[in-house]
């Protein structure tokens, strides 16, 4: 790996990832991770290519097909001292394990008057683009922002990708971690000595004075491709990755609302009872004073995900969509 | 050993030959599927059956098209044989509104109901509840119908797989599971996901008949799935077949099979149930070069022409993408 004189190294997302995994197992003995095809297969996505060969069977280890299983395990093993990090394939697969995530991780604490915490991590993917049709391509995280009792987080930057895994395991609660599949080939330049980052602010992309871009995962490279496109036209649109879906940080959504005063969302959840619907609530209630113009929302339209690429494409959000979305609130 | 419950036109050698018909059949038009998506004209998760034909062919010559069959995402086999129409299966590939499934559903969810071919599902032991339903309705209303529940090794890890030989054998429901070990879950050889690999005595836990099968011998194949099917649709309550088998390609289209080892695929090669059929037609005098010959001109001919009419056909217009999320009432 070649550091440049800026200390930077090339890396892609998935590298980064992985990186953050190593550094865990390297830094906490109680550290390990366990999914479905982690080990030889060299994990789905290939996030944990390699580490089998570095860390052996016992850290780096392959679960059965069984998501309630070996969810629930990682919750037996958080419960009992260990730090485990559970990947799930794809966020449509965890709905076998929601039962567990739900009514155990989320809610173990509370019910028994604060003596059994989850300090639990589970990683998964989530959303489209790859063509592989409505039980493989769902933007769920939504859902999840639903539970109390959790904290979902987003990384969109390879920054992001190696620094919140670390500080989700330092969290004496269950964190999920959700990967847009897209960003896995990402590339770019990152710090040589990046390391752990917060898990509770949302991050201005790109400041803007006359409107409020907020976007997550996936989106946020949609939103940040909108804002281009919009300055040649001299629209100044400020991008807020949000980061953390849960608990949402409200100064800075707000703040950035009270200085562009209007606010377009953008989330590939479906529209219905969304993510954005929330964020959208949550500055009618605090902000609507200050608005302009009614908050927009780009989402997915709601329909299981299509296989045709047109059609899928059609589904998504998109940079136009987000463009003409944030026309009707400017001017 | 059950030549007396088989009609006797079942061991001639027309069917014989239409069994290795049918074999070849699914192996050419997958193979044409190899080359249509290194071109990049069909996308998304495509899992070839390619090694496993004999399983199919010879469990849906002992059913008839009055029964019904639940598949997974390795199904094109399963259809094919069924009879969905050669050319909707290459449109649905294709993503074409000619398609099997009107192009929503691509490799992974091929269904057609007229055929009594209930999918082509793509969570790992998400179609068996489905069969248990079919079933349980098939009973419910008097009919003498079997359905055929093919899965993989890896689905008997599930919970779901366990709720449901149990709900099966409770209620004495009329399904044959058709289980396709392979070998491997995806990259997790069987011997590390399952703690009893002899996936036969599993399933007879459940109080049901369940045997192993020799799933690269499509006679024998056939021989075992006619006696179970006898057996469920005479009211003898669910059965289940363990179909020893293996896939020759990758887990997806492509895979870097490090999980495996080039000798042991080798190995099973050599076991090639289509070859092995030809050889065993050929030393009993029953196949002469110019079958075989003409065989494989009519199957050529028409998977060409299958790509041809894919390809012509028109895409769905992006103005339908909200069709088939309800079904339209009648005003
Ligand atoms: C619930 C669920 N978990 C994980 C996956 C991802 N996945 C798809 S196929 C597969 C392996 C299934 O193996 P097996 O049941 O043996 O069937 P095979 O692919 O070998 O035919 C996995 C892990 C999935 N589709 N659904
Ligand atoms: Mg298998």
């Amino acid at each position: 790996m070649t550091v440049t004189e800026a200390g930077q190294i090339q890396t892609t997302y998935r590298e980064a990832m992985r990186a953050a995994i190593r550094d865990a197992m390297q830094r906490d003995d109680r550290v390990f991770l366990m999914g479905e095809d982690v080990g030889s297969y060299g994990g789905c996505f290939a996030v944990s290519m390699g580490l089998l060969a570095e860390f052996g069977p016992e850290r780096i280890r392959d679960t059965p097909l069984s998501e309630s299983a070996f969810v629930g395990a990682g919750i037996g093993a958080a419960m009992a001292g260990m730090r485990p990090i559970v990947e799930i394939m794809t966020v449509n697969f965890s709905l076998l394990a929601l039962d567990q995530i739900l009514n155990n991780a989320a809610t173990l604490l509370h019910m028994s008057g604060g003596q059994v915490g989850v300090p639990l991590v589970i990683r998964m993917t989530t959303g489209a683009g790859r063509q592989v049709a409505a039980q493989h391509s769902h933007s769920l995280e939504g859902w999840y922002t639903h539970i109390p009792g959790l904290r979902v987080v987003t990384p969109a930057t390879l920054a992001d990708a190696r620094g919140m895994l670390w500080t989700a395991l330092q969290d004496p609660d269950p964190v999920l971690i959700f990967e847009h599949g897209s960003l896995y080939n990402v590339k770019g330049m990152l710090a040589a000595d990046a390391g752990p980052v917060d898990i509770d602010l949302a991050a201005i992309r790109r400041p803007g004075s006359d409107v409020s871009l907020i976007a997550y995962g996936g989106t946020l490279g949609k939103a940040l491709s909108a804002a281009e496109v919009l300055a040649e036209d001299g629209i100044e649109a400020e991008v807020i990755d949000l980061r953390t879906l849960r608990p949402l940080d409200d100064a800075a959504i707000i703040g950035s609302v009270a200085r562009t005063h209007r606010a377009v969302i953008v989330d590939e959840g479906w529209r219905s009872g969304s993510l954005a619907a929330e964020i959208s609530a949550r500055i009618m209630e605090q902000a609507f004073f200050d608005l302009d113009a009614p908050v927009q929302r780009v989402c997915s339209v709601e329909v299981p995900m299509p296989y045709p690429r047109h059609l899928e494409e059609a589904a998504l959000p998109q940079v136009d969509g987000v463009v003409a979305a944030v026309r009707t609130v400017v001017g | 050993m059950t030549t007396s419950v088989r009609p006797a036109t079942h061991a001639d050698a027309a069917h014989r030959l239409d069994l290795l018909r049918q074999m070849l059949f699914i192996r050419r038009f997958e193979e044409k599927c190899v080359e249509l998506y290194s071109g990049g004209e069909i996308r998304g998760f495509v899992h070839l059956y390619i090694g496993e034909e004999a399983v199919a062919v010879g469990v849906n010559s002992a059913l008839t098209p009055e029964d019904n069959i639940v598949s997974t995402y390795r199904e094109h086999g399963h259809a094919l044989v069924r009879g969905v129409p050669l050319d909707s299966v290459m449109a649905e590939m294709y993503g074409k509104i000619t398609g099997c499934s009107h192009g929503r559903g691509g490799s992974m969810h091929l269904f057609d109901t007229s055929r009594r071919f209930y999918g082509g599902n793509a969570i790992v032991g998400g179609g068996l509840p489905l069969a248990v339903g079919i079933a349980l309705a098939d009973k419910m209303r008097g009919e003498s119908r079997v359905t055929a529940c093919f899965f993989g090794d890896g689905a008997v890890a599930e919970g779901e797989f366990h709720e449901c030989m149990n709900l099966a054998a409770l209620w004495e429901l009329p399904v044959l599971f058709c289980c396709e070990n392979n070998g491997y879950a995806m990259g997790t050889a069987i011997a590390r996901a399952q703690a009893q690999t002899d996936l036969a005595v599993r399933a007879s836990g459940y109080g049901m008949p369940a045997w192993p099968v020799d799933g690269m011998d499509v006679l024998a194949v056939e021989r075992a799935a006619g006696l179970a099917a006898e057996a469920v649709r005479s009211g003898g309550g669910p059965h289940f077949l363990e179909l020893r088998t293996y896939r020759f390609r990758a887990h997806s289209m492509y895979d870097p099979e490090l999980y495996r080892n080039k000798d042991e695929v080798e190995l099973w090669k050599e076991r090639d149930p289509i070859a092995a059929l030809t050889d065993q037609l050929r030393a009993a005098g029953e196949l002469t070069e110019s079958d075989l010959a003409s065989v494989e001109d009519e199957l050529a001919t028409a998977i060409t022409e299958s790509v041809a009419a894919a390809r012509s056909a028109p895409a769905e217009d992006v103005t339908t993408l909200e069709k088939f999320v309800y079904t339209p009432r009648q005003p």
